[in-house]
């Protein structure tokens, strides 16, 4: 399919949050890497669900339960289909990019990591793929090594080639920086790992709501993300695994809906993927987290990807022309999302933050849940403007005009 | 396009002249009291250290990675305890963090320059950018009074954000 220029003004027309102001400005919304603005169809989707088919899934006989579990199954067919076409058994749902990575942690990293194994991490980790797995490798006596960072925010992968070794029996790696926007090669990284024998884990937060992802091809052995990033609800994430490493983990809770058999002495669980869903799951932003998926397929990804291209690189070159800001990740637009952290001279994030707000603009400060790579860049905290399908280049123009008016606030003479 | 007025309740003059020369940024190598704050949430950093004689702050550094907010706090912090007793402190930072949360000053107390942080009440994300430098200080004191002077700890302030 080839890209189409996207029709931004109609776009705009599906999101009616973005029509309001924000202290007697048009909001200007440049955070959706930390959550996306919802079109109308999926908020209909949600109330439509609650007034015409709330039920309990996979239990009851009757007509309203029967439709839920349809519905609920539909968005699971449809993941499974937007991520390359694979298994609806390898799609789970979990509350979110967080609680896939650590039923990972947990499921496959209790029974898979033993003393003295190696897993191997990247510098630019969210926080949500660090912590899991120091933990794991604090609980189990494992060593964590990092893949450093190049000086312009790629992973440097002749160290990633030395670090994983023959005892790494895991890499995790996220695909798009939340900080850099950095596009990590996963093909490469994983080809490095599986010639060790290791897994691979990928963040997919980042990437999946901006890049065509296909989990085949890129031959990862687990994949996560969040509806909410995708134009979905809040509180629905995907775990994608192989079958395999599936069959042979453990379930990460306990409870109704994931069992098979119970007796007072002997359980057995569920077939995939409901060994993995413990109890009620999120029907109802399941159910309209399809409308998100139909959404994007309908304006395509690869005319979403070509929008962030122009658009981010207008921001990186607006933002430079101002010669007071610098930028960080790389500077080729090819290798990067519409993530763009910087830093302005002699303004603090926060402070940036909050003259931004009172002029309408809403950017995030702080380390973005990435700590060690800010301490890793040398810098205690960042500002970050992040664009989607609905951001236009005036709303950059904004931006880039409110900085200098912060500027001119905080830098006198 | 005009900066709203509210931000210069939030950043009044004297907050910004405390922001581009903050006072007491020295360092005390004998200090008897010694504590480092961080704001996790936002990766705001402050080192603060107390040099005591017949038990009054003789001098005080602090030094803060931070933002506007912050570093003016703090920089305040050190005009407003110099020369005065431990418990004399206590009872300042009891009252600034008072103001800072709303509470009225007590008729008798003049605030000096914090008066100046009062506006940050309208923007409640920003009121633990101002506590930081506060909340090092009494933890300092605390650990000092309960012989740990030469421990170092890390202080965490609470806040609504993120």
């Amino acid at each position: 399919m080839n890209a189409v220029a996207l029709d931004i003004q109609k776009i705009r027309q599906d999101f009616p949050i973005l029509h309001q102001e924000v202290h007697g400005y048009p909001l200007v919304y440049l955070d959706s890497a930390a959550t996306s603005q919802k079109p109308k169809s999926v908020i209909e989707a949600l109330s439509r669900y609650y007034l015409e088919t709330n039920a309990n899934v996979h239990r009851g006989i009757h007509t309203l339960s029967e439709l839920a579990t349809s519905q609920f199954e539909a968005t699971r067919s449809h993941v499974a289909h937007f991520i390359g076409g694979v298994a609806n058994e390898e799609v789970i749902y979990t509350r979110g990019t967080t609680e896939s990575i650590n039923l990972v942690a947990q499921a496959w990293g209790d029974l898979n990591i033993q003393t003295g194994d190696r897993i191997v991490i990247t510098e630019m980790e969210h926080h949500a793929n660090f912590v899991p797995w120091l933990r794991l490798a604090k609980r189990k006596n494992a060593e964590i090594v990092y893949i450093p960072i190049t000086g312009d925010g790629l992973l440097d992968l002749a160290e990633a080639e030395k670090l994983i070794t023959p005892n790494t029996k895991l890499v995790a790696f996220t695909h798009m920086s939340n900080v850099l926007g950095t596009i990590n090669p996963v093909g490469a990284l994983t080809e490095l790992a599986h010639k060790q024998g290791a897994l691979v884990m990928v963040d997919g937060a980042q990437s999946v709501p901006h890049l065509q992802v296909d989990v085949h091809e890129l031959d990862v052995d687990f994949y996560a993300f969040s509806a909410h990033k995708m134009l979905g609800p809040t509180g629905v994430g995907i775990l994608y695994g192989k079958q395999q490493h599936l069959e042979a983990m453990e379930p990460y809770q306990t409870g109704g809906e994931m069992i098979h058999m119970v007796s007072f002495t002997d359980v057995s669980w569920a077939d995939l993927p409901w060994k993995f869903e413990a109890g009620t799951p999120n029907i109802g932003d399941v159910v309209a987290f399809k409308s998100a998926l139909d959404y994007l397929d309908e304006i395509s990804m690869e005319s979403i990807r070509q929008h962030e291209i122009e658009i981010t690189q207008y921001a990186m070159d607006s933002l430079k022309a101002t010669g007071v800001i610098t930028i960080y990740g790389p500077e080729d637009v090819s290798l990067r999302g519409g993530a763009v952290s910087f830093v302005v001279d002699g303004v603090h994030s926060h402070d940036l933050s909050t003259i931004l707000d009172t002029q309408g603009v809403a950017i995030r400060a702080g380390h973005h849940c990435a700590q060690p790579l800010h301490s890793r860049l040398g810098v205690n905290s960042t500002s970050r403007a992040s664009f989607y399908i609905y951001n236009t280049l005036d709303e950059v123009d904004r931006l880039v005009d409110a900085i200098l008016q912060a500027r001119r606030y905080f830098v006198r003479g | 396009m005009s900066v709203d007025n509210n931000l210069d309740d939030l950043y009044r003059e004297i907050i910004l002249e405390h922001y581009h020369d903050p006072h007491g940024r020295h360092e005390i190598h004998d200090a008897d009291i010694r504590n480092e704050g961080k704001n996790p949430l936002c990766g705001d950093e402050l080192a603060l250290e107390i040099k005591l004689s017949n038990g009054e702050v003789e001098d005080i550094a602090v030094r803060c990675q931070g933002c506007a907010i912050s570093v003016a706090s703090g920089s305040m912090l050190t005009d407003a305890v110099k020369g005065k007793s431990l418990e004399e402190v206590k009872s300042i930072s009891t009252k600034i963090k008072g103001m800072l949360k709303g509470e009225a000053l007590p008729e008798d107390f003049d605030p000096e320059d914090l008066e100046a942080l009062q506006g940050i009440r309208q923007f409640p994300v920003r009121i633990k950018c101002a506590l930081l430098a506060w909340a090092t200080l009494e933890n300092g004191i605390k650990d000092y009074e309960a012989g740990k002077k030469e421990t170092l700890n890390n202080i965490t302030i609470t806040s609504t954000e993120e």
